[in-house]
């Protein structure tokens, strides 16, 4: 690709930005601690598959590798003549357009090895190895953060009922999942409180969800009242699925689709409140895409059309506080370069990423392509990874919510010297 | 001499739960109920709709002819696939009514066993051998594929259950195996001569997650190209449905394309999908030929000294406690090694180390857990299975689905999260409601929990607002909380 002079085009304007940030963060950070600031965090478990949901349409080698699972001009939507978006990815192409969405590739944790679970334990633990410690990236950075005057409050919440590794750790964060079940009279709520009075862990834990659900049943009722249509989009890409087995899909796609809108809902609600936490995190999953993926329509399309408007009801819900969020969307692998004997891929290396919200300086790729010859891939099957992705996240954890410099390089990311932060990644 | 609390630790953490009467029956000898359990073939599992995996799959491809057919006449008749999109509907209805009665038979199974250790250990067994049922295709084969493959071999030999498992069609299914074709197989090759359009080749799947997952475990030393080899040598363990003619005609099978009926649906061994030659994986080279060549293979993960390990961590993790001390680990690896995978000589090895009996509550329950220990608690009736299995989706333990191959997580943080309190809270909220009055949570209190009852708790439970509160602030207490 050296027509694209893509190393230039790509970093020159990162660059660019780090320098105006350097002068204008010194006049923020009295301003504004951050505490504005909100960040989404979303995990996409099983290893999304970064060149069919980021196809390198413009990259020679890439139709020979995927074949009939190439996806091609117009059905791509373009971000530059190399890389495009996946056709379901609607709402992310109009954050592209309007400047609110960066898009990485061939990017990576630390992690070099095909394990899914050591693969989401190193992206979720911020250390280069996997089980190197039992807490989480962006529960370090909470801790690290000055506190918020008044009582302490929950500074990060889980939606589903367990909190995942990347939000585990000294600082105070709560999980929330919707209840199918009655409320409990206040009496029976009031004894097993009291039960739980020398039991430090289970007491902690129930204050916590009492907590949560104060906030998330306000939430709700936001929620209820305002008109939803975003499930609708989950179907309306995938052009004409002449598939019977994909149409029958289109009933847990909707499924899908309307889980996620619950949970958008919840976070939205958590985000919005003035005193409420300021980082949510919550995970997906079904991308380990070994067979049948499909391509412009199937079953990756299915996945990434119900993310993609889950997305766009983020935005619809946050409202205003759209404006002070940035998200990111990381997964703990890409998959192999060529498509295996079974119509999908392979436990890869080098992924894409996503960063968005009103916050983001974005209409920008930030890749160093390494292209996809036999001799450019990694260990001669993987796209090749040339961005680490801590260094996504300390650009954002250091702009957006203002961790300070000695934390992010010490306690959140420990021996990450080398992944140096990717700067001017949010508006100032 | 034991503390007074392991007639407890018995009943809970290493059985399902204390049912009324467990404690005193175990007295003062744990290790011997524990080890009476091992004793005897296990039993099998019965129950209203359950049927052979073979069966299941046979039938589901007889429905996915229908579905093809449906397709075709659909495009012929130019758009309008509302007849397709039916015909594609039939398969999640084929399989939904046998999950459900896999699921409740199980349940049904956990709560009213008297060999719960035993009922355990299958769980065990399951979780770590993990296909889920997110994956539509075994939806309708993931119970018979516990009942098949993993039931009767679990007082068996390591090397056996293994092989049961990789060759469950259940499996082959979950991890894409049976579609993985060998690059120089004389399918492939054929193809290639024919420069048609359609690629064959591997997928490595079920290769990776073996290595990682059932035997080695990830630091088991094994690299990207073992994955690779491993992947060419299971080529061609596949599932027997209809045959393409092209596959009939390499195979030298029956020209129709048709196998027998009693063969469909089962595990099926194509050499002509098969990669041949010799194989090297872990520095040794595998000359065998065919399927010979998979089974010596497994046999020797099985007998690697980093599946031993594998293995006994996370047994003592799931018996003992979420960081089990290394010194009981490496007793339990020892029996693993020295016996060659005997699994009776395992979990007698757990049973006889002292840190097993040295903490109670040691292990947060996962909803299965708690759900499993409240039926056999109160004694309740599963009844047609519905209520009681919605319970496991809404705790976030849908049975047969942890979402990955690598099976439920096993420590207290990935299920203590605030919110999984709240729904067990309230969940134990509905079920005092429900038994009310009938069941007298002051008398079973002692009889569940023995020595691990709390002062605390005992006082909650006595100065409950009714029989209904009293009930719920039993399942409530932290101890029940925990095995």
């Amino acid at each position: 690709m050296e027509t694209y002079g893509r190393r230039q085009f790509i970093k020159s304007g990162a660059l660019a930005l780090g320098a105006t940030l350097v002068t204008s963060r010194v006049a923020f950070a009295r301003a504004d601690s951050g505490t504005k600031s909100r960040f989404v965090f979303v995990i996409l478990r099983g290893a999304l598959d970064g060149l069919a949901a980021v196809p390198p349409y413009g990259d020679r080698d890439y139709a020979g590798l995927r074949r009939d699972l190439a996806l091609h001009a117009p059905a791509v939507l373009p971000l530059n003549d190399l890389l495009g978006l996946h056709p379901s990815c609607a709402f992310l192409h109009d954050c592209y357009t309007s400047r609110e969405l960066v898009v990485f590739h061939a990017v990576a944790s630390p992690y070099r090895e095909r394990s899914h679970f050591d693969g989401q334990d190193v992206l979720e633990n911020g250390n280069v190895r996997p089980h190197a410690v039992q807490t989480g990236w962006l529960n370090r950075a909470l801790a690290s953060m000055h506190a918020p005057h008044g009582p302490e409050r929950e500074r990060g919440v889980a939606l589903g009922q367990n909190i995942p590794l990347v939000m585990r750790g000294p600082a105070a964060v709560t999980s929330w999942s919707p209840s199918k079940l009655a409320a409990l009279d206040d009496d029976t709520l009031q004894r097993i409180a009291d039960l739980y009075a020398s039991d430090p862990l289970l007491a902690k834990r129930l204050a916590d969800a009492l907590a949560a659900d104060e906030i998330a049943v306000s939430a709700q009722s936001m929620a209820a009242g305002m008109v939803k249509t975003s499930t609708a989009s989950a179907d309306s890409h995938g052009d004409a699925s002449n598939s019977a087995q994909e149409a029958a899909l289109l009933a847990k796609r909707a499924k899908s689709g309307a889980h996620y809108v619950e949970v958008v809902n919840a976070a939205a609600g958590f985000l919005r409140r003035e005193d409420g936490p300021q980082v949510a995190v919550f995970d997906t999953t079904g991308w380990d895409t070994h067979a049948n993926e499909g391509s412009a329509a199937g079953q990756l399309a299915g996945r990434l059309a119900a993310l993609d408007s889950g997305l766009r009801t983020l935005k619809e819900q946050l409202g205003p506080v759209w404006a002070n969020t940035a998200v990111v969307l990381a997964t703990e692998f890409g998959r192999t370069a060529a498509i295996n004997g079974t119509r999908g891929t392979d436990h890869g290396t080098g992924a894409a990423a996503f960063l968005l919200g009103g916050a983001v300086q974005g209409g920008r790729v930030v890749a160093d392509w390494p292209g996809l010859s036999a001799r450019a891939l990694y260990q001669g099957r993987d796209l090749q990874p040339t961005l680490d992705l801590r260094s996504v996240l300390k650009g954002v954890l250091q702009e957006h919510l203002r961790v300070p410099f000695d934390a992010v390089e010490n306690s959140v990311f420990p021996d990450s010297r080398n992944a140096k932060a990717v700067k001017g990644l949010i508006r100032t | 001499m034991l503390p007074p609390f392991t007639s407890a630790i018995a009943a809970n953490r290493f059985g399902l739960g204390a049912r009324p009467g467990d404690l005193m029956r175990i007295g003062s000898d744990p290790v011997g109920w524990l080890e009476a359990q091992l004793e005897g073939t296990p039993p099998a599992v019965v129950g209203e709709g359950l049927r052979s995996s073979g069966d299941v799959i046979a039938q589901s491809l007889d429905l996915r002819r229908e579905i093809r057919a449906a397709r075709r006449s659909a495009q012929m008749a130019g758009g309008g696939d509302e007849a397709a999109v039916q015909a594609a509907l039939k398969l999640p209805q084929l399989y939904r009514p046998l999950y459900m009665a896999e699921a409740t038979a199980r349940f049904r199974q956990a709560t009213t066993t008297d060999r719960p250790f035993l009922e355990r250990i299958t769980q065990f067994w399951t979780n770590h051998f993990a296909v889920s049922v997110d994956k539509v295709a075994v939806l309708g084969v993931a119970g018979a594929m516990e009942r098949e493959a993993i039931r009767p071999r679990v007082l068996g030999n390591f090397g056996d259950l293994l092989l049961a498992v990789e060759q469950h069609p259940a499996m082959l299914l979950y991890l894409d195996n049976y579609i993985s074709v060998g690059p120089h197989s004389r399918a492939a090759e054929f193809l290639e001569g024919r420069n048609a359009k359609r690629h064959l080749g591997i997928n490595e799947n079920l290769a990776r997650e073996i290595m990682e997952l059932h035997t080695l475990g990830v630091g088991g030393g094994y690299t990207q190209a073992d994955v690779t080899a491993f992947a060419e040598v299971i080529t061609g363990w596949s599932i027997a449905g209809d045959e393409p003619n092209l596959l009939a005609r390499l195979s030298g099978r029956s020209g129709s394309g048709e196998l027998a009926d009693r063969e469909r649906g089962k595990f099926l061994f194509r050499p002509e999908l098969h990669e041949p030659g010799t194989k090297v994986l872990l520095g040794k080279h595998y000359r065998q030929e065919g399927i010979a060549q998979g089974e010596a293979v497994l046999s020797g993960f099985a007998a690697k000294p980093a599946t031993a390990r594998f293995i006994a961590t996370k047994l003592c993790r799931h018996f003992i406690a979420d960081d089990p001390s290394p010194a009981v680990v490496d007793r339990v690896a020892h029996a693993f090694s020295s016996s060659r995978g005997d699994l009776p000589t395992v979990y007698r090895a757990l049973l006889s180390a002292p840190e097993a009996w040295a903490q109670p509550l040691s292990k947060y329950k996962t909803p299965t857990d708690y759900i499993v220990s409240t039926f056999r608690g109160l004694d309740l009736p599963v009844g047609d299975g519905r209520g009681s299995i919605a319970a496991f989706e809404a705790m976030g333990q849908r049975t047969y689905s942890p979402g990955s191959p690598a099976g439920w997580p096993d420590r207290g943080d990935d299920w203590n999260g605030a919110s999984a309190l709240m729904k067990r809270i309230e969940w134990a909220d509905a079920v005092g409601q429900r038994v009310g009055g009938r069941r007298d949570a002051g008398e079973l209190a002692p009889q569940l929990l023995g020595q691990t009852l709390s002062a605390s708790t005992r006082t909650a439970i006595s100065r409950a607002a009714s029989g209904a509160q009293a009930v719920t602030l039993l399942l409530a207490a932290p101890e029940f909380m925990r095995r």
